[in-house]
């Protein structure tokens, strides 16, 4: 039974219109007919038709023009032409304008049975395709970036603005902050979406790796290269190349990259035919490139090849509103990841996440975060779950009078805070045996607070 | 409720050679089966620039056989059919309908250039009869490869289905039956 899947007969002949519609429904096929292009149309904002058999010469509107009307309305739908002045010009110009197919009247029925038993696998499979891409979409989605900072907000403009374009894109910022997952969202937000995105850790690398990294290599080009193999440049054709830390390339590569860009061919290394490749190009980098071209150590040209777009990631410092929702956001998937019935922060640890700087941005939170998930237990993140530096750069911000006894006395009374004063641990945290921490929450006259 | 199904034969089949189709049709679809011979007007048919009868006309002219609804008829007719957006049909029926007509003229060995062979012919007849009163029945093609019901649109694949609908054909034969 074809019964979920609908024909539409377009035709200016009662007889064609009505064999048709017979033959179909036999089949099974829910079955709508139009006698002219008009009713064709009406019949289109109406219902969604799976395949369409269009008549090219009809009186008023032909065929080849209500193909195009067609497609502005659904642009999915399966066209087939169907008509008895069959002529190799218009079967052309109906393919080209993406008709499925072409077909004369009279019309073989095992031909007409097997071009629409197609069309349909191919409309499924289209559809199929279609819903894949949007999963795909939505997975990229979930990994989104999080922040709903007026900061954030603009940046997400800049990754809409320029997604769906071929430009170059430098992301700027600290160590940290999350330049690879800029890049990843203007890749996954791009028409190359369905292609890989290919990095490479320009810093990691040494130069002549870095070379062979990008290129490829021929087998033999040198010691241990024992295949052939492709390069990273060639690896990311259709995509997009992300160039992390790009401020770091010394000036040889930095030459050799330079003429990729500008030629989208290169050799692998060792090797003399030239490869074509097609790709995007995103940068980051937390490096001051207008001095590095002021020094001389960054190719001038290099850079404005490069610094086409800019985005600058801002620190987490200079947008603390977003300190919750990272937070919360990974105290989540953390809980899900790990299997713990975690799934909030409390306010006094919440409140040191907010005071911190965060020298180390979104990477040194989630970090924090991940670490507290693993030794918390209770349904809330406390502040003695976060790392023990944290508390002690929380608690600098806030120095006392100065001496060396009046720092050592606030560090004392914060452990005792943080842990409940139970001795024992706060022994342990700061290092020294219980009956010297009793003597020195005596000497400094420290108190179990009521 | 079907009380009878009338073979119209319009062919030049002998009322002895259609014996086993009455036979099949009987216990297929339950009902008393009878063979009347008819004279239909050809002429009015056929079409000179396709050397070829239209179907559709032929069926028009079956149903006025009919004498009530309590009744199906298949006539079968020897000449090559076609509905006007097909190069030919092996035969035609009215969906939920009362009529349907079936030709031997693409069923016959001799067509493809083979020799005579009257059993695969009455064979190939008996499938199409019953395919095509299964649609007067409101039966649509089938799927299943052995159903009566799956569509044929080439002699080979009438060979390769069996006489009988499919269990779920034969359901909804059932359910519609009445």
């Amino acid at each position: 039974m074809n019964s979920n899947y609908s024909i539409l007969i377009v035709d200016d002949e009662a007889i064609v219109r009505d064999s048709l519609s017979k033959w179909f429904r036999e089949d099974g096929f829910v079955i709508g007919v139009a006698d002219n292009s008009a009713t064709a149309l009406r019949q289109l904002q109406a219902h969604r038709w799976d395949v369409i058999l269009l008549d090219i010469k009809m009186p008023g509107m032909d065929g080849i023009e209500l193909q195009q009307r067609i497609i502005e309305l659904d642009p999915n739908v399966t066209i087939i032409f169907i008509t008895a002045h069959a002529t190799i010009e218009s079967a052309v110009q109906a393919l080209k304008r993406g008709a499925f197919d072409y077909v004369t009247k009279p019309v073989d029925p095992d031909h007409l049975s097997h071009l629409i038993q197609n069309a349909l696998k191919q409309r499924k499979l289209t559809g199929e395709n279609i819903k894949l891409k949007e999963s795909i979409t939505e997975f990229f989605k979930a990994d989104d970036i999080v922040g709903e900072s007026p900061q954030m907000k603009k940046v997400y403009e800049l990754i809409q603005t320029v997604a769906s374009t071929e430009t170059t894109v430098m992301v700027r910022g600290e160590s940290g902050t999350g330049k690879e997952l800029i890049a990843r969202a203007i890749h996954s937000n791009s028409q190359r979406k369905f292609f890989p995105i290919v990095t490479v850790n320009c810093g990691a690398l040494p130069e002549g790796i870095l070379e062979s990294e990008l290129f490829g290599h021929e087998r033999g080009a040198f010691t241990g290269a024992q295949y052939r193999r492709k390069g990273k440049l060639e690896l990311a054709d259709g995509g997009t190349l992300f160039l992390d830390e790009v401020g770091n390339i010394t000036m040889k590569t930095q030459m050799d990259l330079l003429r990729v860009l500008e030629t989208k061919q290169f050799t692998r290394v060792g090797g003399n035919d030239i490869i074509r490749v097609d790709f995007r190009v995103i940068c980051a980098t937390n490096k001051d490139l207008e001095k590095a071209v002021a020094d001389g150590t960054f190719r001038e040209d290099l850079y404005y090849r490069l610094n086409v777009f800019s985005i600058t990631v801002p620190p987490l410092r200079e947008r603390k509103s977003d300190i919750p929702l990272i937070a919360n956001y990974f105290v989540k998937k953390y809980s899900q990841t790990m299997g713990k019935q975690i799934n909030c922060i409390s306010p006094e640890a919440m409140d040191v996440l907010v005071r911190h700087d965060w020298p180390g941005n979104v990477r040194e939170l989630v970090n924090a975060i991940e670490r507290a998930m693993v030794i918390g237990t209770s349904p809330a993140l406390k502040p003695q779950d976060l790392p023990f530096q944290l508390l002690n750069l929380d608690k600098k911000k806030k120095p006392s009078s100065g001496s060396l006894a009046a720092v050592e006395k606030e560090h004392i009374e914060l452990i005792l805070e943080q842990n409940g004063w139970n001795i024992s641990r706060s022994a342990e945290i700061l290092g020294i045996d219980r009956v010297t921490l009793y003597n020195k929450i005596e000497k400094y006259g420290l108190q179990k607070p009521s | 409720m079907i009380n009878a199904i009338y073979i119209l034969n319009a062919s030049t089949l002998q009322e002895q050679d259609l014996d086993r189709i009455v036979h099949t049709v009987k216990t297929i679809f339950r009902v008393p089966v009878f063979v009347k011979q008819v004279g239909l007007d050809f002429g009015s048919a056929f079409d000179g620039s396709r050397g070829q009868w239209n179907s559709t006309v032929l069926l028009s002219q079956i149903i006025t056989n009919s004498v009530g609804d309590d009744e199906k008829l298949v006539a079968i007719v020897d000449v090559d059919l076609f509905i006007p957006v097909l190069t030919f049909v092996f035969g035609e029926a009215q969906f939920k309908g009362t009529a349907a007509i079936v030709s031997t003229h693409r069923l016959a060995n001799q067509f493809y250039g083979l020799e005579e062979d009257k059993q695969q012919l009455l064979q190939r007849l008996e499938k199409e009869i019953v395919h095509e009163l299964g649609h007067t029945f409101g039966l649509y093609h089938c799927r299943q490869f052995e159903c009566v019901m799956r569509s044929s649109t080439y002699v080979g694949e009438i060979d390769l289905k069996q006489v009988f609908p499919c269990q779920d054909c034969q359901r909804l034969l059932l359910k519609n039956f009445s």
